[in-house]
């Protein structure tokens, strides 16, 4: 278990999550894969801390602000998806040509 | 080999595995299974990486969120259970070439830098320094992430409440149909029957 091996498993996480992002129409999907890019920002964080760095305090402060990241990103985009389904019986991103109303 | 690579490496590949699951399987519901699959992994390495308050929290705030999770998709999208072969994507070819550009770019920056050994100390007590570090030194830092939340809170319910402060969040908006020329989809417009009903009573 090196620090390496750390990095590529979190590059593959970070990847699928950008092709989920990118390639998913419906928008919880695409919000899984934000979600997985989170996933592999926090195993790079932690990685760094406990491998590379000799477990300083605040490496540790930084994987809980990634945590708080992703329960924000989680929030806000379920408000999101209530708030468009409601306006426009949107579920897809094909279903939003305009920001306006 | 030690047991503990060997642990690594096994939930390396599920993690990775999983992750992949989530946008191949045809149930939403169970993609997002998948999904909190891959983050119980992510959290078993963060246990072997003696991080076990961040590995446990990751894995109690993941059961919540992914169950979150299924109930919107049961919620608000097609197929929930699985029960047709789906596949909703768009930009395929150059999702697909972002997502390997980045793997590939990552990886050749983890192979190719020099990267720093020193590995946490076998008996460090990290929970106990994440503590004092979070309500001493970084506590401001804490206290922000306190008041983000509370920010979303309030745009969360913002954002999802039907009506405003002053009336009905989406008045004087009719979307367009589901169809081209089909009906309007949305509420029906309850003001104008309710408008004629009272001018009823009062005529």
């Amino acid at each position: 278990m090196t620090l390496t091996a750390i990095l590529l498993v979190a590059a593959a996480l970070i990847g699928i999550g950008l092709y989920g992002a990118l390639s998913q129409q419906s928008f919880v999907m695409l919000m899984m894969g934000l979600e997985l890019i989170l996933n592999g920002v926090l195993l790079i964080a932690v990685g760094f801390w406990s491998l590379g760095l000799g477990g300083p305090p605040r490496g540790q402060l930084l994987a809980i602000v990634v945590m708080a990241v992703m329960a924000i990103e989680m929030a806000v985009g379920f408000a999101l998806v209530t708030a468009v389904y409601r306006k426009r019986q949107a579920d897809t991103t094909e279903g939003l040509e305009t920001m306006k109303h | 080999m030690t047991l503990s690579d060997i642990a690594f490496w096994l939930f390396s590949a599920g993690a990775v595995w999983t992750a992949w699951r989530v946008f191949r399987t045809d149930s939403m519901v169970r993609a997002s299974f998948a999904l909190m699959l891959s983050f119980f992994c992510v959290a078993a390495i963060l246990l072997l990486l003696s991080a076990p308050y961040l590995g446990i929290a990751t894995i109690f705030m993941m059961a919540v969120e992914m169950m979150v999770m299924a109930l919107f998709m049961v919620m608000f999208m097609m197929n929930p259970a699985g029960l047709n072969p789906m596949m909703m994507v768009h930009q395929h070819k150059v999702s697909i070439g972002a997502g390997v550009a980045a793997f590939a770019g990552l990886g050749a920056a983890a192979l190719l830098t020099d990267l720093p050994h020193h590995a946490v100390a076998a008996g460090k007590p990290v929970i106990r320094d994440l503590g004092t570090e979070l309500l001493g030194g970084s506590m401001l830092i804490f206290e922000t992430a306190g008041i983000t939340l509370l920010a979303t809170m309030v745009a969360t319910v913002v954002l999802s409440s039907r009506s405003g402060r002053f009336g009905a969040a989406d008045e004087g908006s009719r979307p367009p149909g589901l169809e081209p020329g089909g009906k309007p989809a949305g509420r029906a417009p309850e003001r104008d029957s309710d408008h004629s009903h009272h001018a009823e009573h009062g005529g």
